[in-house]
Formats: structure tokens, sequence, C-alpha cells
């Protein structure tokens, strides 16, 4: 069973939470931006975490589902219809058997995420479900979905869906979640501590190797100044503008390893956040990383919208990204148990 | 090799440097420590990546943060490191520090006998490559550069022994060692947006093959027909960290063939 591609949006693939292993042979990461979107939409389905979603950039596709199914949006504020009945986030919906998803403008944010209960059934590649568009590697051989696409998806027993169906109704008491094939459920989440709803919190960064080479203007200027997220930034970088920061005197740097969040200062003086599908080696000076906590709130920043930075500790950092971590793990067991409930 | 300094690369990945120059011997080191972090299955580590003369650790923080130990989770990582790294070797047996010299008791041979995905230490592979023309649009000039006639460009890339010294950038591109010094040649003033996949090209002083069409940079001196990276083989990189590289002329009629 499959969910037809009519439209494909501005930029959408299939992600999971990413490839490990394969950094030795130049295979990076890619994956989710929004990781911590992606888990709840999961969790939201009853999925496990790390199966593979739909990733939606700026603007959503169409989508057309052959079978029943269970659905969930979480990430960026994304207008979405299937037919006249807006289709709530943060929540599972029921959508039966050829209704048409539609998704438009983002409202705040740059990703959201469409998950499917039983995950998007495209074979692993390097083990992992995830789209690495610039390495071209992953699903749909690494590329991002067109019109004719289908998405595979495991087919649901038809009990199943009508007992999901009613106990989404049961938790909708004057019924507003029901309309033709669309069932919603009545409780949601509240985003506010997965989405940085006024997309204007700081960044945490961490020093660099490379930070001390900066000159004292330019190390100031990073941790107090603003910066323009540049309109080439993708899922490989974001190109930061806004004050040049001077690198001091040139560096012969001889290729290393580099991470999604490792921020690069190539030689013109505009630093470059490396994302999910960073490369695994880079030969500019490391002038910081973001915080692993923190790397899903810049994704979710769009071109032409800013950002501040922060200065964080390792201790801090890794703090406060095992607090979401504990956080998560247990919102999606609360989650789980309501599902199992229904 | 007690001379490694740990650095964090961020939140939840380290770098461990042995050595900051490109040579064989700082890169044997490299790819010995990476086998013995790989073969050490340490908790939460989900990569394991050489580089020149480094390797990249990414690990899970929460598998080595503990609630009753307030230090941050590099700290305790660093910590099993730095015991791994003292229990190596501290002086390998043999030295060779001459790139073009592929004798097998060098270090670096004797490193690679390390088996793991990042140092397979199989026996040298040949690649076939097409040199000049439209394989290589970049042959004339390198020559130019070299003050060499085309025909010495080429014979002094054969001759060379190479061993692969880390992959990156692409899934499959390979960083060698090796390449002749008269065959130094600066990249390109204006990149090219299509390099085409299998092309052999030069980028100062090193050299590396194209894994698939991609926008570069390098001299191109050739292309082999080879597939440098396929996802779905075995071994998905047709060349692996430590492994050694002999190229071997081929004319237009034998690419076609093994393109085939």
């Amino acid at each position: 069973m499959t969910i037809r591609v009519l439209s494909p949006g501005w930029l959408t693939s299939v992600q999971d939470t990413g490839r490990s292993g394969h950094a030795a042979i130049g295979a990076g990461v890619a994956g989710a931006m929004d990781g911590a979107a992606l888990r709840l939409a999961n969790a939201l389905v009853g999925n496990s975490g790390n199966a593979a979603a739909v990733e939606i950039t700026l603007r959503g596709p169409r989508l057309r589902f052959e079978t029943d199914a269970l659905i969930a949006l979480t990430g960026a504020t994304i207008d979405a219809r299937c037919g006249a009945q807006a289709i709530p986030a943060w929540r599972p919906v029921a959508i039966g058997a050829g209704g048409e998803l539609e998704l438009g403008d983002m409202r705040r944010g740059a990703r959201a995420y469409l998950a499917v209960a039983g995950g998007i059934d495209v074979a692993e590649v390097l083990g992992s479900r995830s789209t690495d568009i610039n390495a071209a590697l992953g699903p749909f051989n690494g590329r991002g979905l067109v019109a004719g696409d289908e998405l595979p998806i495991a087919e649901m027993a038809p009990e199943r869906f009508a007992r999901l169906r009613r106990a989404l109704r049961a938790t909708s008491p004057d019924r507003a979640g029901e309309s033709g094939g669309v069932v919603a459920a009545h409780w949601s989440l509240d985003p506010q501590p997965w989405f940085d709803l006024r997309g204007d919190l700081p960044v945490a960064l961490l020093r660099g190797s490379h930070f001390d080479r900066l000159d004292a203007a330019s190390r100031q200027a990073l941790f107090t100044d603003s910066f323009r997220v540049g309109n080439e930034s993708n899922r490989v970088g974001y190109r930061l503008e806004g004050p040049r920061l001077n690198p001091g005197e040139p560096l012969e740097l001889i290729s290393e390893g580099v991470v999604p969040g490792t921020v690069q200062l190539p030689p013109n003086g505009s630093p470059i956040v490396l994302m999910a599908e960073s490369p695994t080696t880079g030969g500019y000076p490391r002038i910081g990383h973001v915080a692993s906590v923190d790397l899903p709130r810049l994704a979710q920043r769009r071109p032409g919208e800013h950002v501040r930075f922060v200065e964080t500790s390792l201790a801090e950092a890794q703090s406060r990204y095992l607090q979401r971590e504990h956080a998560l793990i247990a919102l999606t067991q609360a989650i789980g148990e309501r599902l199992s409930a229904a | 090799m007690s001379s490694a300094r740990i650095e964090p690369l961020g939140d939840s990945a380290l770098l461990v440097r042995v050595g900051d120059r490109i040579d064989e011997e700082t890169n044997a080191a490299a790819l010995a420590l990476a086998g013995t972090l790989h073969a050490a299955r340490l908790p939460g580590v989900s990569d394991v990546a050489p580089a020149y003369a480094s390797v990249a650790v990414r690990f899970d923080i929460g598998a080595w943060r503990a609630a009753d130990d307030q230090r941050p989770a590099h700290a305790r990582l660093a910590q099993r490191i730095r015991e791994l790294v003292e229990a190596l070797p501290h002086e390998p047996q043999t030295h060779s520090t001459d790139a073009a010299n592929g004798n097998d008791s060098s270090a670096a041979a004797a490193a690679s006998e390390n088996r793991s995905p990042a140092n397979r230490g199989d026996d040298q592979i040949e690649v076939p490559v097409c040199y000049g023309d439209a394989f290589g649009p970049d042959l004339d000039a390198v020559a130019a550069h070299a003050g060499l006639d085309v025909r010495d460009v080429i014979a002094r890339h054969v001759q060379a022994d190479y061993r692969v010294a880390m992959l990156g950038f692409m899934p499959g591109f390979p960083y060698l060692l090796g390449l002749d010094a008269t065959l130094h040649a600066p990249r390109r003033a204006s990149p090219r947006t299509r390099v085409p996949a299998g092309s052999v090209a030069i980028g100062g002083a090193q050299t590396g093959i194209y894994p698939r069409e991609l926008p570069g940079g390098w001299q191109l001196i050739g292309r082999t027909p080879l597939a440098l990276f396929d996802p779905l083989r075995h071994q998905p990189a047709l060349l692996r960290p430590g492994q050694r590289v002999r190229f071997r002329r081929i004319d237009a009629d034998e690419f076609e063939a093994l393109a085939r």
C-alpha cells in the first residue's frame, strides 16, 4: 500500500534519525533536520522514534492515501487540509483510503514532519532510510520526492483502523474531530517545549578548536551580533550573513572530521553551520559547534531569518541534551499509553 | 603513540589527533588508532572515522554521561580512549616516510594489518585510467605546470605507489597519498559545475577520484570506468582507508569495455 505524491512541494524527502557507522567511507549522518519533531511525530502514531517519516520544507506536498492510515504532523506550523477539513498538528489523525492531504504554506518554521503508522517502508541504504540529497544516498536514489512517487506504507487491518477511529472519536466529545474519512484526536501535544514558536530564541554555541584564532572583535561578534540565515542555506549547511569574522592569520589546515553542528569559517569570513547532511571531513577552521540540543531550533529558521548565538559549555550543552532526551522519552511513553488505551 | 591529543568536536564527538602533517607515517598512526577504536566497540560510539592525521569519534551523550558524575561525557570517553592509545605500541617496528615507497614493511603496512571497516589492509588494488582528451581535460595544463610533456606526466602518475589516506567530501571519495611531487598542481581558478564520475584529479598535493558526477575544482587528468561507490555492494566503497593503489593506463576502447 502506498501514499502517492501528487505534487512534491518545495522540498520533501524521506528521513529517519540518520545514518551511523559509515563516516569512515565518507557517508555522513543526514536524517531529519529537526530530530525531536520527527521522533514526536513517530510517537504520535505509535512508531519507534527512528521510523522513517516525511520531512517537508517551506511549502508542503499534496499526497493521496491509497489506504487507511494514522498520521501525525509536527514541527513547523503548516497549513494542512483534507478536502474541506483542516488537519490539526501535534496529534494523531485517522485518514481514510482515498483521502488527499494538502499541505500548504508554513506559518512558522522551515521543516514539518509527517509520520504514518508503521513508517515509510522504503529499503534501508547503509542501515538507514534517511535521504542524503547532497550525497545522492538513500531512498529514491537520494533525491527529494517528485510527483508520481509512491511511498510504501504498511497496510492497516480494517478492524484496527475502525478501532482507532472509534477511539479517537471518543476523545473528541463534540465530534468536531470527525469529517468525511478524517478523525482527529481531541488531545494534542503542546508544541511549545519542542518548537520555537516565535523563532527568536538564542542558539547555544560551543567554542571550536580554532575559536582562539579569531581576532578579538570577531570573537565578540560571534556571541553578540545577529546573523542572517543566507539564501543558499540547505540541509548541508546554513550560511550565516552578518559581521565578517576575521580568521586572523591564514590557517593551513589539513582535512579533519566534522559533524552536524560544526561551524566552519571559510576565507570569506562568513560562517557556515554544517547541518544534517554535513560531509564527514572538512578543511576550514572550526570556530564553534552548535549544541546538539539546539540544532533543531536552528534548522527551523528560514533563509532571511536571524539567529543569535549564546556561549555554552560542554557540561551545560550535554545536560540540556540529556534533559530533553528524558523529556522526550517520558512524553513518548505517555503518548504510547494513551494510544494503547485506544 | 602516546602523543595523541584529544579535543572535543562539539558536544557529541571527539577528535583524536596523532599529528598535524600529511604524510604516510602520521596517516598510518591515525589508521592504526581508528582500527583499535573500532575493534574496542566502545558503548554508544556510532562512528570512528580516520582522516589524514586524526580520528573523529561520534558518540551518544547518554552513554558517557553518568548521573553521579559531573564530568562532561567527553572526559569519560577521552579517558577510555587514552587507555586504549597507551596500550598501542609506542613506536612502529620500521619507519618508511617516503611517500613513494610502498614497501610492505612500512609502518603503514604494519598498521593496516588491523582489519576493520576503516582499515582493511587488503592487497594492492589496480585502478585502470584512461588519461587525457575528454577523459582528462586538464592533463595538458598539469603537464605545462610541471614542465613535462604529457607522456611523462602519465608515466609518473602510473609509476607511483599510492595509499588511501582517508575518505571524505562524498561517500567513496578517496584522498590518496603518494602523488609524485612534480605533479602537484593548483586547483582550477574556477571550479567546474560538473565533474564526471570516475575522474582522477589533482588538487595541490592531493589526488583523488570523484565517485560520481559532482562539482569540483581539481585538475582532471583521466577517468576510471570503475564504480568508486555503490551503496548496494557488500563493500560500498571500492577503496578503503589504508589500501594501496596503483593506476594502470588504458585506452578509450578498454575504458568502454570495462564501463559496460
